[in-house]
């Protein structure tokens, strides 16, 4: 699953800039993931088959982001603390199919990522960056960091960034529910 | 010269918190090999930060060898490329592999930084002195006493059957350490 970034209002020659992490309150920057080729993770996100997608695309109410990478040493002890997150949103009805996870393989080729992926058999998508260039548009950011983002009337609009992994998934997941306001 | 790192482009772990520095401008290559392919790779001994000496040859007739050499300790690169091989032991056991990661740095130093990357299966070499004396002898040292971020790969036989002096500034992707290491028992 490649990338390809967009940025709508800047312009692509600003494409390797890196700016500034997205705030809260921010709108989700403009950004197209390639729509995954697995049909399970089409499914997930509620997608078609097609070329790409925006984050306001994804079939949801909240989008969980999560930044990482298969040479970080902290995304390799938290991904089996993420994976809880994804199987306590997909075991609860009040919040399956309203909060989904995806994650950015910062620095990763398609290989590194499959490769974090079994290591670590994350069941959620994730999209490979290889030359760090949605890392960059998202701040150039230490891994792993966790962008929140509510999709209100097709608007992502972000409500949670923040670098570093949490300690318990229940609370994680509750805190991000309750910034949410789902 | 080095500065200190703020907003990286480098995805760089957050295990590392605000302790790496990043150089500016780097050339990507700054020596001249001393070896190629079909050679004997030359025999050296260096300490371990946990395995005591370690010298090529023990590894003659037993496994192949993959050689790490990566700059420096507390740089953004390098701190951010052994953590990914230290989650893919098995596909170096799958070919019959050890690996080795050599800087120039002194022992204190490469123990205190591996520390932050977790429990490594594989050894890591100090060519601190004589300084970079192993790096010379492969034709990596550069004209500031770091080496390169070069792969060597050695069969069991001892000799070299892959190099690739990367650009410092990048991370060679893993398929091609992996393709490679494929290779010696095809």
């Amino acid at each position: 699953m490649g990338i390809v970034l967009c940025l709508v209002v800047l312009g692509s020659s600003l494409a390797y800039d890196t700016k500034p992490p997205p705030a809260v309150g921010d709108v989700f920057p403009e950004v197209k993931f390639s729509v995954p080729g697995e049909s399970d993770y089409r499914t997930y996100l509620g997608l078609a088959k097609g070329d790409y997608f925006s984050i306001q695309d994804i079939k949801t109410k909240v989008v969980v982001v999560e930044i990482l990478s298969m040479y970080c040493p902290h995304c390799q002890r938290e991904a089996p603390r993420v994976n809880e997150v994804y199987e306590l949103i997909e075991k609860d009805p009040a919040l399956k199919g309203k909060v989904k996870l995806i994650g950015i393989a910062a620095g990763n080729s398609t290989y590194e990522k499959k490769v974090f992926r079994k290591r670590y058999t994350v069941p959620f998508p994730l999209f490979e960056d290889p030359d760090f260039e949605l890392h960059d548009i998202l701040g150039g950011v230490r891994t792993p960091y966790f962008i929140g983002v509510k999709i209100d009337g097709g608007v992502p609009r972000v409500f949670y960034s923040k670098l570093g992994g949490f300690e318990k998934a229940d609370e994680f997941l509750k805190m991000l529910v309750g910034l949410s306001g789902l | 010269m080095l500065m200190l790192l703020h907003g990286t482009a480098y995805g760089l772990s957050d295990v590392f918190k605000e302790n790496i520095y990043v150089p500016e401008d780097l050339a990507p290559t700054d020596s001249v090999l001393a070896v190629t392919v079909g050679e004997k790779a030359p025999d050296f001994t260096l300490p371990s930060v946990h395995h005591g000496e370690i010298s090529l040859s023990q590894y003659l007739g037993k496994k192949n060898v993959v050689i790490s050499f990566v700059p420096a300790a507390w740089t953004p690169v390098c701190s951010d490329q052994w953590p990914g091989y230290n989650i893919v032991k098995d596909l170096f056991d799958e070919n019959d592999t050890v690996l080795l990661g050599i800087t120039a740095d002194n022992i204190p130093t490469l123990f205190a930084w591996t520390n932050q990357m977790g429990k490594l299966w594989f050894p890591v070499l100090s060519d601190f002195w004589p300084h970079g004396e192993t790096a010379s002898k492969y034709g990596v040292l550069r004209s500031d006493g770091t080496t390169e971020r070069a792969i060597f790969i050695i069969d069991k036989k001892g000799t070299i059957r892959y190099i690739d002096v990367h650009d410092i500034n990048k991370r060679p992707p893993l398929e091609s350490i992996v393709g490679e290491l494929e290779k010696l028992n095809k």
